[in-house]
């Protein structure tokens, strides 16, 4: 690390903390914003999406987006949570979905990528290669086929047709690849000589090195599957089965008073689990990365 | 030699089945199975009891202004959002990894947006790009026009921004560890030699930074294919022309049941992502031998 002087030093640090709060504006608003009351937000927000003409140069025609409530409410939060039944219901339908295709594909991810890396086959990087390309693969690639497979197997409208292809998502497999690869093959030979198979050395001797891998995995699938957009749109018709993302997107447009206090309780345990687990997240991005 | 190598590599064998059985197994329902399907698609007439068609569903997709426009889009976005994203987050590692006060806590900060759902803070997106909204407030104090900036040619840069806005802290972070892992006494011999700082940066710097390199390329186009999300919140099924994506297109196939064209232009995307990939692997490969050497 180089040493700066003072000056440029504290000049330095003053420009990225700036960009830092510019950044972090728009969540900073929302929250703010959530304890505003209803009417206020009314006020401020009512001309949006109009095209009202302000060659007359009225002032008022802008919206004012506004970072201080003038009286503090929680009167949003009351709506969302104590007057719409659905919107929990919604954020149940979210954790039903995300959970298990965390827990599957970090499980069935981990197992592969050990293979991938560990062990000798042949294929191994032609199969590598298999996987590498079904990530940079956007959704709409396979829809119609996964669609008529999910079909086949009679899972549409239900949560499966969500979970099953999420677990199998080559994300996983690819990230703790890379993330295995540098762990040095001496760990291994070390418990081949005292006797061990792959499953033992696999449980004793990698898993316990990837946790940090596996913790920033599981925070990248979070916010990946947390955001779903396209999957629930197609494969769930049901109203009632889909999850707050999609839900979140009408109650901005229709309902723009409760809009922030959705939002910011939508993105709650998305930011604790990132505040919870930063360093072993920072750590298993950074260990992912280095080797090629 | 060559055979021993073969013989060593065939050992692992039943050990490896064991451990790709699910993975691969889940694999191949989802996604290689449909994909292979998909390309018989692609060259029938129709879904159910079709006939072979040879290449004429890529000739009317190729025809199709709309997918034109949407390719021209998305290869659009992505060429231009992909190196600048890597750039920025590049020159952030390079100043984030000098001595600096808060280091940690503004690491963090450029990395919250990674974590915060899309469909939460589009809330702010449209009211500050909106007819109405505050860019536009600016815009007219300061005597400038005003725009509609998500409805006419500046969505693309708008929806560039969210994705920098997004990504900046992920690929930050992986070259801060990149950075990290080269051993310093190359600077100090560097130095003792009499390189420059321009030198350093392009002689070690920036050659130690490849394998990172290749990594975050790879990351950020995926993740550049996700900014459908936002396009798709802010603005729906048929946004803008300017960012009217591959992916509204196949969507929209989809939902007009045009099946046929949507696989095509899901084969002719992965044949893209493909030639992408290979080049990518092979300048790697490249690149390896030539700093092992």
């Amino acid at each position: 690390m180089n040493k700066l002087p003072l000056l440029p030093r504290l000049a330095l640090t003053a420009a990225l903390a700036l960009l830092a709060l510019v950044m972090a504006v728009p969540v900073v608003l929302t929250f703010t914003n959530s304890l505003m009351t209803e009417r206020e937000i009314g006020d401020n927000y009512d001309l949006l999406g109009q095209m009202t003409n302000a060659a007359a140069g009225h002032k008022d025609d802008f919206v004012n987006l506004k970072l201080i409530p003038d009286w503090l409410s929680f009167g949003q939060y009351d709506e969302v949570l104590v007057q719409t039944p659905k919107f929990l219901h919604m954020y149940w339908n979210s954790a039903g979905m995300v959970a298990p295709i965390i827990a599957g594909q970090t499980a069935a991810a981990s197992l592969a990528a050990y293979a991938l890396s560990k062990l000798r086959f042949r294929g191994r990087d032609k199969l590598f290669m298999v996987y590498l390309m079904t990530m940079l693969m956007p959704f709409q690639v396979t829809l119609v086929p996964n669609y008529m497979v999910i079909e086949r197997l009679g899972l549409m409208n239900s949560e499966a047709a969500i979970v099953l292809p999420g677990i199998f998502g080559a994300f996983g497999v690819f990230m703790l690849r890379q993330f295995m690869t540098g762990i040095p093959y001496t760990y291994m030979e070390a418990a081949k000589i005292d006797g061990a198979g792959h499953l033992t050395i696999f449980t004793r001797v990698i898993l316990p090195l990837v946790k940090p891998g596996i913790a920033a995995l599981t925070v990248l699938l979070f916010a990946d599957y947390w955001n779903m957009v396209e999957q629930p749109l197609i494969f769930l018709q049901d109203a009632a089965k889909q999850p707050l993302s999609i839900y979140l997107a009408q109650i901005n447009q229709d309902a723009r008073g409760v809009g922030f206090a959705a939002s910011v309780l939508y993105m709650t345990p998305m930011v604790l689990l990132f505040l919870y687990a930063e360093s072993y997240f920072i750590e298993g991005i950074q260990l992912s990365g280095i080797k090629g | 030699m060559s055979r021993l190598r073969f013989r060593r590599l065939r050992g692992d064998g039943p050990a490896a089945l064991l451990f790709l059985a699910p993975s691969a197994a889940g694999f191949a329902v989802f996604y290689a199975i449909p994909f292979a399907m998909g390309l018989a698609y692609s060259f029938t007439d129709q879904t159910i009891h079709g006939s072979f068609a040879g290449l004429r569903n890529y000739e009317a997709l190729l025809a199709s202004g709309s997918f034109r426009k949407a390719a021209a889009n998305s290869l659009l976005f992505t060429g231009a959002g992909v190196p600048l994203l890597i750039a920025v987050s590049l020159l952030l590692a390079l100043l984030l990894n000098r001595q600096i006060w808060l280091r940690n806590v503004l690491q963090t900060a450029f990395v919250l947006p990674l974590v915060v759902p899309v469909a939460s803070v589009v809330m702010i997106w449209q009211i500050f790009f909106d007819w109405n909204g505050t860019l536009n407030a600016w815009m007219h104090a300061l005597h400038g026009g005003r725009t509609d900036w998500l409805k006419s040619d500046w969505s693309m840069d708008v929806l560039i921004l969210m994705y920098l806005w997004k990504n900046i802290g992920y690929d930050m972070i992986l070259f801060l560890a990149g950075l990290q892992s080269i051993p310093k006494d190359y600077y100090e011999t560097a130095l003792i030699e009499g390189a420059g700082r321009l030198r350093r940066l392009f002689h070690i710097t920036l050659v130690y930074l490849t394998p990172t390199m290749f990594f975050v390329l790879l990351i950020s186009i995926v993740n550049s294919f996700k900014v459908f999300r936002e396009t798709y919140l802010l603005a729906g099924d048929y946004p803008y022309d300017r960012i009217y994506m591959l992916q509204h297109y196949m969507n929209n196939m989809f939902v007009n049941l045009d099946i046929q064209k949507l696989t095509a232009a899901a084969v002719l995307m992965v044949g893209c992502m493909i030639v992408l990939a290979a080049g990518l692997l092979t300048a790697e490969r490249r690149f390896r031998d030539f700093t092992d050497s």
